[in-house]
């Protein structure tokens, strides 16, 4: 069984010569099948970095990337982006919906480009729009919700596809407490139901949730502990 | 992911500004349709001229003799003398259906210059014609009130004269014409008929015109054996090459023609003085044409603009579908057929718009649709969408999602 990130001595360099700026210095991580990493650090400690290559959507200056078992390096466009829509589920801080599109359209959105027709696709959708309990939200646009519903709705669409990941970049940065503990309570659901969770985040009442914290600082991992609630 | 899902992306995407893409549709509507218009205007204007020229007679080859210049027998001193002048006898031989069989009928001209007078009305026909009653249908000429003169006319050299508009009004202000003698060259001509107004071709005042019966002209302005022209009548256009065939046939065996390149007369016809005018009026119809390409070049360029700043202003929603998986190609064709709807949209409006347009008149000339031309501009408008979108689509499809994600 192999695991579902393996980064291995990961360097991303800004710049080169005397201003060279290594966002990541040298990272090694294993995260396995069902784990819930929390990956914290200040800014500027190349956490986001780490979740761009980790996410497929930025590559490395050295190093390499397994994502559940493939090479990423070594992908050309058209397979990144069929990996980013099988096998990454992705939610930001910034909800980034579709604007003017309705919640239900958004999440068949990666189903559709993955060619899932029809029936099928609105099933799906629908199912993982229950599963955020936002089922009789499904016709509104995002203007029409709430941050929180906006969050649900997005990890709703990076739930359709079931993907091997989910990674989250500051999911509850833009949330409320209210919205926050909802959602988090859904990342526990979702995790015991089997699915790897990626948290990026520096609130360490998000990054409590977590089983495993791993901590970053000037592009490297500085500690990678369990966390024993 | 299939063509009609991205067909759906783009129709949200383009309802998403609505004031943007109405304006930038109207400017390839604009395009289509003035090149609809301006074309079908040239056109118009082309056979309006066309017809202005058939107006003074088509079917018709004029033999004129080329012993000196115009004036015929008048120029006696330059007449050469192997060369004999054109005589009714030749008239006479063009008429004959048996070796003429294409010639529906001939007839000889005399032309006088003379001024008329009435009472203290003078004017001097642009046109003074003594000839056979033939030569009305021949030159395409009618009469609208009062009659023709006759075959009898003619033999028996009655001083009777057909009359057009213009020394109608010349002469005859206030007074019917019909019946009342005008004196040309001194030589009383009762008038019996006033043609049926021809407009002028742009060289000649088609309505300047006395007619009288050749024998009349003859015996009083002219004298005999000096016939200006003879007209004749194919039996229709098809034919007109025939029967200018069966004329050279009969002319030079009238006047024992022994070289072809040395004719002792010419012959002229109308329908190469109208291939001459329609090739003029092609030259402005394309040139028409030009300009209104170059609106529907700038309506292109209207589209890439648009695109590129509408491709500037999703780079994060670019960034989300490519996130979310979305593929390159499907990113390139959703902006593709963005621009291609706002074409294909623009070209449907400016067909109509054009088909509209070209309903009215434009100084005075009515437009006349090339129907090539409505496909042709629709086409091209299509194409320009598919052209001048595809570089901002492809600009749209290479962005890299982590840049286009931090864009804000």
């Amino acid at each position: 069984m192999h695991p579902v990130i393996d980064v291995q001595g990961a360097v991303k360099q800004y710049g080169s010569g005397d201003a060279a700026i290594f966002a990541l210095d040298g990272v090694d991580l294993r995260i396995d099948s069902g784990e819930y990493v929390a990956i914290m650090g200040p800014s500027g400690s190349g956490k986001s970095t780490l979740m761009n290559i980790m996410g497929a959507l930025d590559n490395m200056t050295a190093g390499k990337y397994f994502l559940d078992g493939i090479e990423i390096d070594t992908l050309d466009e058209n397979a990144l982006a069929v990996v980013r829509g099988r096998k990454i589920g992705f939610i930001f801080q910034s909800f980034n919906l579709i604007a003017r599109t309705t919640a239900l359209a958004n999440v068949e959105l990666p189903l559709a480009y993955q060619g899932i027709k029809g029936k099928e696709r609105r099933a799906r959708a629908m199912a993982a729009l229950k599963v955020v309990g936002l089922e009789d939200r499904v016709s509104h646009e995002p203007t029409e919700l709430s941050g929180g519903q906006q969050q649900r709705v997005a990890v709703a669409r990076a739930l359709s596809t079931r993907p091997a990941l989910l990674l989250a970049d500051e999911p509850t940065g833009a949330l409320d407490s209210k919205s926050t503990h909802d959602l988090l309570d859904l990342f526990d659901q979702i995790n015991a139901a089997g699915r790897t969770v990626v948290v990026i985040t520096h609130e360490d009442d998000v990054a409590a949730r977590a089983k495993r914290i791993v901590r970053m600082r000037d592009g490297k991992i500085i500690s990678d502990t369990v966390n024993k609630k | 992911m299939s063509i009609f899902e991205i067909i759906r992306f783009a129709i949200r995407g383009l309802n998403s500004n609505k004031l943007r893409t109405t304006l930038t549709t109207m400017g390839i509507a604009i395009g289509v349709s003035s090149v609809i218009i301006l074309l079908a205007f040239g056109n118009g204007s082309s056979k309006a001229v066309q017809a202005g020229i058939e107006k003074l007679g088509t079917n018709t080859i004029t033999i004129q003799s080329n012993r000196g210049g115009f004036g015929g027998g008048r120029a006696s001193a330059s007449r050469s003398v192997s060369s004999k002048p054109l005589t009714v006898g030749d008239a006479v031989a063009l008429s004959d259906p048996t070796t003429a069989p294409d010639i529906k009928q001939a007839a000889p001209v005399a032309s006088a210059n003379t001024t008329c007078t009435f009472g203290t009305n003078s004017s001097t026909p642009g046109t003074f014609n003594g000839t056979w009653p033939a030569w009305f249908e021949a030159s395409n000429t009618s009469v609208s009130k009062g009659t023709y003169f006759t075959n009898d006319d003619v033999t028996e050299g009655r001083r009777v004269a057909v009359i057009g508009n213009t020394i109608v009004t010349d002469l005859f202000t206030g007074v019917n014409p019909i019946g009342q003698v005008m004196r040309c060259g001194g030589i009383p001509f009762t008038v019996i008929g006033i043609t049926e107004k021809k407009g002028s071709n742009g060289f000649q005042d088609g309505d300047s015109l006395v007619v009288a019966p050749l024998t009349a002209v003859q015996r009083s302005l002219t004298g005999y054996n000096n016939l200006q022209s003879i007209v004749v009548q194919a039996k229709s256009a098809k034919v007109q090459d025939l029967a200018q065939t069966e004329i050279n046939t009969i002319m030079d065996a009238q006047h024992k023609v022994k070289n072809v390149n040395n004719r002792d007369y010419r012959t002229l016809n109308q329908a190469s003085l109208l291939a001459t005018t329609s090739s003029s009026s092609s030259v402005l119809t394309v040139l028409l044409g030009m300009i209104a390409g170059i609106s529907l070049l700038v309506g292109g360029i209207g589209i890439t603009n648009i695109m590129l700043v509408t491709v500037v202003e999703r780079t994060r929603e670019i960034g989300i579908r490519k996130a979310i998986g979305a593929p390159k190609r499907a990113i390139m064709t959703q902006f593709l057929i963005e621009a291609t709807i706002l074409s294909l949209v623009g070209g449907l409006l400016g067909v109509v718009g054009g088909l509209i347009g070209s309903n009215f008149k434009i100084v005075g000339v009515q437009p006349i649709i090339i129907p090539s031309s409505v496909f042709l501009a629709f086409g091209v408008s299509v194409f320009i969408g598919l052209f001048f979108g595809s570089y901002p689509a492809s600009r749209a499809a290479s962005l890299r999602p982590i840049e286009a994600l931090r864009y804000e």
